[in-house]
């Protein structure tokens, strides 16, 4: 190791040209790590908005156009900006220390896919404060909405998402190179960690579906600027298949942000059950059926659009296979526990509430894939409960339970555990009170992106409201948590930070030395 | 403490497993809704009885796979002494959970698809309603019968903004609602003629997305007399939360009545397009046709809003000849949110609303625009 990384002691100057330039894997990871969270504040805070508007019936705050460029950037910012670049971040950090490779196989891409997502947001958010307003499509951005009735920001909401694709793309790219050419001798593919391969598989699936999401914006760009008709049913084009396209990338990246997920939990679980996880082959062939199953999908978002009866029965029916693989994960991860030793620190418990979270969810969706009972809950409450509780319960949880579990080897301190759970316990409570009323609200009647709504929704809407303030303050003690381990955390040098714990990741010293793995472990 | 808090967590837990099973008792028992309306159709209860058999599967299994989970929380907990074991496979139980919930889903399939066929069950209606959504409003025809009109939100503004309180009905009353008959089909055709919408109704089981250059169909047959209400569940931008619908069914003969009214407006309408009307009556009318379908994007004063919705006050259409202000109102603008009323409002209403637009805030053309203009331009394409 010819020299460490630079500190704040070596200036100002050469810390910053240290994150800018740098092609270390960690930094990358770190980067990412903070660049997501700061998202996940930002995305949070319009939820807060949101929600503070629909405390009482009435406007009372913001005007109905505001309210739906919150809806819209929130679901935006979340989706693209906290989740997919969290989970980047930490397939940086953990995948070359858990395939024993020294670095990622393309660290130059690696820095470029990272830098170019600040630029997207920066120009995603400016739109804000632009004359019109910033997109106000909701995060679906369904033409002729977003085409021709769209505010004119909506070129720079277009070229963000193609930057933002971009370094999807460049990332997922990475990942695939790196777990193809850098395993450690030894590391077969069926020995490799879950979480490498759930990331791989969503690695696929970004690069497959990022391009058609280009697509669809492209295709809006011209319609806008140029004067072709591929949505304008007055020039002979279609908004369905403006639809058609856009779920064929979404309904994949659904699953590219709870896979990660599976993946992580998949490490958690049987650590603190000190027990090898159940049915690793089945775990990796129900990831890839997940994958392949999202291909063929897409038009359950689409019910109630008039598609032909055979179209519906055969997307009723293929969604419905879903729930088979995933049954699966769920009883695997059960299992894996049964007759374990178990013990529940911080990352355990959000992993365990993950579980149960993520499996309601999952009723809730193989509900929503009955096609004639989806042309009652379709676009009401009842999805922004079922999604949230995947999204939320599923990714956010446990992208929490993976910072908890892994920052002992990232900064070699110990955060402190009773600050751990009760932050589970605010975020946990909070969370169900925000958003199991919405399941009620949305069989009730009502809709989604809603800026007001009828007085029988007011009971509901206002414990989901405080539900949601309890949740948004329970992710400014996970910042603290974060914050306090790293400065004042009780120092941790041991290699393996939980007693159960398995894999490469846990050879190396704490805190992870800048550069790890320069010669290939050996693995058995 | 952590024992206190592990006691708390399984509480909770059990909580959200019982919920959807609460929710289902409530929803027997009281008027505070938690649960699928059943509605007063077949389609309705369709859904409502596939709902409610889902609900149940999933309470079913949620029981069984949480409960086995808690179970081993509580049995294989460290601090009971719990030593780990070491199997990580099983062939046969991973088969039989393949197996047992694959056959689960092909049971469920056939209500399922049972349930579906219902609700594209639309041939041989006895009426047939055209629907067309339009920002922020649905127009109703009585495709046959020459009977046409707008239904809007009544509530004000002055309710939504707290300026008033808010009466019983908020964002639930329409200034004209849907009328139809008990015991007969009907088919409504729903399109779109701005953005996409979506018409539903709950208790009619019918969500149908309103697309632009596209007819979906559902159709209604109840036996239930009463007031229906629904709402625009497809995001259409800034009045998407104020466009409801209002149904209400009617015995035959009152029905008949009705609709006997409605055709004899449409005729006595007719005569008063050769009318010449004056600026005063223009004006007046005019006023009020201006607030209820410009002022939503051009803003009351005619301002409009920057970079969004051109101010009308000053603008060179006002301001310039007549017809092209006309043409502006008939065509729409092409390749922006400006529609055309043509279908939307009537020959007398277009002339007022011309009239006052180029006659308020300043815009002084002082020309009159009469009805048998409108018509003339529309006749003359």
């Amino acid at each position: 190791m010819a020299h460490g990384p630079a500190t704040l002691a070596d200036g100002w100057r050469a810390y910053i040209s240290r994150w800018v330039f740098t092609t270390n894997h960690k930094d990358i990871g770190t980067l990412y790590l903070w660049f997501s969270f700061a998202m996940f504040l930002m995305g949070g805070a319009f939820a807060m908005i949101i929600r503070a508007e629909l405390f009482q019936p009435g406007m009372q705050l913001i005007r109905p156009e505001f309210f739906n460029q919150m809806t819209t950037m929130h679901g935006l910012v979340m989706v693209f900006g906290a989740i997919m670049p969290a989970f980047v971040g930490l397939a940086n950090w953990m995948i070359p220390l858990m395939i024993g490779a020294p670095d990622m196989a393309l660290p130059r891409m690696n820095n470029l896919s990272f830098w170019i997502l600040p630029f997207a947001f920066a120009i995603l958010t400016s739109t804000l404060f632009m004359e019109g307003g910033g997109p106000n499509f909701g995060w679906t951005f369904y033409a002729p909405l977003s085409t021709t009735y769209a505010p004119e920001s909506v070129n720079f909401f277009i070229f963000a998402i193609h930057i933002m694709g971009a370094s999807s793309i460049m990332g997922s790219i990475n990942i695939i190179a790196t777990v193809m050419n850098m395993r450690a001798p030894g590391m077969t593919y069926m020995k490799m960690p879950l979480f490498v391969w759930t990331w791989v598989i969503t690695a696929f699936l970004l690069v497959a579906v990022m391009p058609v999401l280009a697509g669809a914006v492209t295709m809006m760009l011209m319609d806008i600027n140029f004067g072709t008709s591929f949505f304008d049913a007055a020039g002979g084009g279609d908004p369905v298949l403006f639809q058609h396209v856009f779920w064929f990338f979404g309904h994949p990246e659904v699953y590219i942000i709870i896979l990660p997920a599976f993946g992580v939990v998949s490490q958690i679980i049987p650590t603190f059950s000190r027990k090898p996880l159940f049915g690793y082959s089945s775990m990796v062939y129900a990831t890839a059926a997940i994958a392949f199953l999202s291909f063929v999908v897409w038009a359950h978002h689409m019910f109630t659009v008039g598609m032909p009866i055979a179209g519906e029965l055969y997307f009723m029916y293929a969604t419905m296979l879903i729930a088979v693989p995933t049954g699966v994960k769920v009883f695997n991860w059960i299992t894996t526990m049964y007759k374990g030793s178990l013990t529940f620190e911080t990352p355990m418990l959000f992993s365990i509430a993950f579980v149960i979270l993520f499996t309601f969810g999952g009723f809730t969706g193989l509900m929503l894939s009955i096609a004639a009972a989806d042309m009652q809950y379709h676009d009401t409450y009842f999805v922004v409960a079922h999604f949230h509780y995947v999204m939320v319960a599923g990714a956010v949880f446990s992208g929490t339970a993976a910072i908890y579990y892994w920052l002992p080897k990232w900064c070699g301190k110990m955060y402190n555990e009773t600050m751990g759970q009760v932050q589970f316990w605010v975020a946990f409570i909070g969370f169900n009170i925000a958003f199991m009323p919405q399941h009620f609200l949305g069989l009730a009647g009502m809709p989604r992106r809603y800026a007001d709504y009828g007085l029988q929704f007011a009971d509901w809407n206002m414990v989901s409201s405080i539900g949601a303030f309890i949740y948004g303050g329970a992710q400014i003690m996970l910042l603290y948590n974060v914050i306090a381990t790293i400065r004042n955390g009780k120092p941790t040098t041991e290699e393996k930070t939980w007693e159960g714990a398995e894999g490469l990741e846990w050879t190396v010293p704490s805190p992870a030395p800048y550069h790890t793995f320069a010669k290939p472990p050996e693995f058995k | 403490m952590l024992k206190r808090a592990r006691a708390l967590f399984l509480s909770l837990l059990s909580l959200v497993v019982l919920l959807p099973l609460a929710g289902s008792a409530l929803a027997e028992s009281s008027a505070s809704q938690l649960n699928m309306p059943q509605g007063v159709t077949e389609v309705s209860q369709a859904a409502y009885d596939i709902h409610m058999i889902m609900i149940w599967v999933c309470t079913v299994i949620g029981v069984g796979v949480f409960g086995f989970m808690f179970y081993v929380m509580y049995a294989h907990r460290k601090s009971r002494g719990a030593v780990a074991e070491n199997f990580h496979e099983h062939l046969g139980v991973e088969l039989l959970w393949t197996i047992v919930p694959t056959i689960i889903l092909i049971v469920m399939a056939f209500p399922a698809t049972t349930a579906l066929l219902k609700v594209y069950d639309t041939d041989n209606p006895d009426i047939e309603i055209k629907i067309t959504g339009y920002q922020w409003k649905w127009q109703y025809e009585y495709l046959g019968e020459g009977v046409k009109f707008m239904s809007e939100l009544r509530t004000s503004d002055d309710e939504v903004y707290g300026r008033e309180p808010k009466g019983e009905h908020y964002l639930r009353e329409v200034t004209e609602p849907l009328v139809l008959p008990v015991g007969k089909k009907i088919r409504f055709l729903v399109t779109g003629n701005d953005v996409i919408h979506s018409w539903w109704v709950p208790d009619f089981g019918v969500k149908r997305d309103a697309v632009p250059g596209l007819f979906t169909a559902g159709w209604a047959k109840t036996d239930q007399p009463g007031t229906y209400v629904g709402e625009c569940t497809e995001l259409c931008g800034q009045g998407h939360a104020f466009m409801p619908v209002v149904v209400e069914v009617k015995e035959e003969a009152e029905y008949n009545a009705w609709l006997a009214n409605k055709k004899a407006e449409a005729v006595e309408y007719a005569s008063t397009i050769g009318k010449e009307w004056t600026a005063e009556e223009l004006m007046a009318k005019g006023e009020g046709v201006y607030l209820q379908s410009c002022a939503g994007c051009h803003q009351a004063d005619g301002g409009g809003i920057p970079g969004v919705f051109p101010a009308i006050k000053g603008s060179p259409i006002a301001l310039g000849p007549q017809i092209g202000h006309i043409a502006v109102l008939i065509d729409g603008v092409p390749g922006s949110a400006m529609q055309s009323f043509a279908d939307q409002l009537s020959e007398v209403n277009i002339a007022a609303v011309i009239h006052y637009q180029r006659n308020a805030w300043g815009n002084n053309v002082g020309d009159v625009t009469q009805p048998i203009d409108v018509l003339n331009y529309k006749q003359s394409k």
